[in-house]
């Protein structure tokens, strides 16, 4: 085993162990620390997968920005009000079904993709690559999604202004 | 991670031993050297600070103990480590003991980035200031972490505070970085490094003028914004929040709460030193510019950055929470984006 098959069977460890608290944990905070971990897990992954501009964007954007507004969210919530949210199970069966119908459709694609077995000496670098087909080939996607997160920006502030005027 | 590894057994004379004992080891022994750096820079800041505030203020700072007080703060370390470790009992247990340690992850994390001399890196890797700005995101969760677990209303708002500051100021931050960014062409430290070689004149804060010295200023303040540090102490304003995120912290793991703050100083110091005033290069031409001489110049342009930290601290008051947000949305962000588009604009024609 060399050290590369170690730390991807810790991170990959990681990531399950943190993914299951973060789904069975009737804390919301302990949910939100169980989360963390997994996206740094992810993380991981990615950068063990040579997508080096992938992983951080991850950490970036799901560690530095979403956990922290949902810690944010939640601890408003919780503390100051004196409101308890704690997550409950509701509508077991119909979850059931969604459940074992996506875990069917993942399974079919995992057994059925033909995964690449050799190891690539040294991922090359992916950040300019990425730049060029964000600029090229997906130019249109790209754009599209920026005016998506522009629009979603400017309701955000008016929604936030409501009160005040 | 892999890049490391990699680094490490091309480039020393250990590639003999098994590669996975060999990782493990340069591992264990990278994160020690960190962390021992790290208690040194604390020690010699905290003693740094107290007497600049001293020299401030026409006092004369600490002075008993040692010759010129110089073994004071080995001695309030030594009372850090065998003061009790209060835990309030209302308190989440296991998230108060956590937090810390969360908020010191982040500073150790990007020191494996940053270019000390021209080849002493830990890891060259060729995104290290996109990996630098994206892992010291991770205190923040940490300081809120630690504001909740302490059950205390103070704390919680402390806490908040730092939320919002820190997410705030990481917007003109990260836009006067991706100034450099753009301009060099590369988010690799190492190259950004090369770019400036050859004396004061290549720094890229005189380049593009004055574009690139209003991105210094930018990211200047939001990076002191980031630190916690005076005039942007909200999350900690002793005379609004008692202690603000760390009211309830005690001993050992209050200070890990200061070995970071001055971590976090020393991270965004040589950030700065490293992308606007030459990193490692000499600033006169051919002078002490070899080899480990490249460690003595950052940590000279990374200890001066510091210092006018320090000087901040002690000449202006603190903002209001309003004026705070105000000052990155209003004021840094569009001039960063400003910054940014003047780059642009001039490497185009």
């Amino acid at each position: 085993m060399t050290s590369f098959d170690v730390m991807f069977y810790v991170i990959g460890a990681l990531t399950l162990l943190s993914a299951v608290i973060m789904v069975f944990s009737k804390n919301i905070i302990l949910n939100a620390i169980g989360l963390l971990f997994t996206f740094f897990g992810v993380a991981g992954i990615y950068v063990m997968l040579g997508a080096d501009f992938i992983a951080a964007t991850q950490l970036l954007i799901y560690v530095g920005g979403i956990l922290v507004l949902l810690l944010f969210g939640v601890m408003l919530s919780q503390r100051i009000t004196g409101l308890e949210m704690r997550t409950g199970t509701l509508q077991v069966v119909p979850a059931a079904i969604v459940c074992v119908g996506i875990a069917a459709i993942l399974l079919r694609i995992i057994l059925t993709t033909p995964w690449p077995q050799a190891k690539v000496a040294a991922p090359a670098p992916t950040t300019s690559k990425i730049g060029e087909l964000f600029m090229t080939t997906y130019l249109i996607p790209f754009e599209i999604v920026s005016v998506l997160l522009l629009a979603a920006l400017v309701g955000a502030a008016f929604l936030g202004r409501r009160d005040a005027r | 991670m892999r890049e490391l590894i990699d680094t490490l057994h091309a480039q020393t004379f250990l590639g003999a031993l098994s590669p996975t004992l060999l990782t493990l080891i340069f591992m264990v022994l990278g994160g020690l050297v960190i962390a021992l750096v790290l208690a040194l820079n604390a020690l010699v800041a905290v003693y740094a600070e107290r007497k600049v505030s001293a020299w401030m203020q026409d006092r004369v700072g600490p002075m008993e103990v040692g010759p010129r007080g110089v073994l004071q703060t080995l001695a309030d370390t030594v009372k850090l480590l065998i003061k009790e470790d209060i835990i309030p009992a209302a308190a989440n247990q296991r998230l108060h003991w956590f937090a810390p340690f969360l908020v010191f992850i982040a500073p150790c994390a990007a020191f494996a980035a940053l270019p000390y001399a021209r080849n002493f890196v830990f890891a060259n890797f060729n995104i290290g200031v996109f990996y630098v700005v994206s892992i010291t995101s991770l205190s923040v969760i940490g300081i809120m972490l630690a504001g909740w677990a302490s059950n205390n209303k103070w704390a919680l708002l402390g806490g908040m505070r730092a939320a919002a500051q820190i997410v705030s100021y990481e917007i003109p931050a990260g836009l006067a970085i991706l100034v450099v960014v753009m301009q060099v062409g590369s988010l690799n430290f190492t190259d950004i490094c090369v770019a400036q070689e050859g004396g004061i004149h290549r720094w890229l804060i005189w380049r593009y003028f004055p574009f690139n010295f209003i991105a210094f200023g930018i990211f200047y303040i939001a990076t002191l914004a980031e630190c916690n540090r005076t005039p942007f102490d909200l999350p900690e304003a002793e005379s609004e929040l008692v202690g603000g995120f760390h009211t309830e912290y005690s001993g050992f793991k209050w200070a890990i709460f200061m070995l970071s703050e001055y971590a976090e100083m020393l991270v965004v110091a040589l950030v700065g030193a490293s992308l606007f005033l030459g990193g490692w290069s000499s600033p006169i031409p051919g002078f002490l510019n070899t080899g480990a001489w490249g460690v003595f110049w950052l940590v000279l342009k990374g200890v001066f950055l510091i210092f006018t930290h320090m000087w901040l601290r002690w000449t202006l008051p603190r903002f209001r929470v309003d004026q705070l947000m105000h000052l990155s949305w209003k004021v840094l962000t569009p001039f960063s984006f400003a910054c940014l588009l003047g780059v642009g604009v001039w490497i185009l024609i």
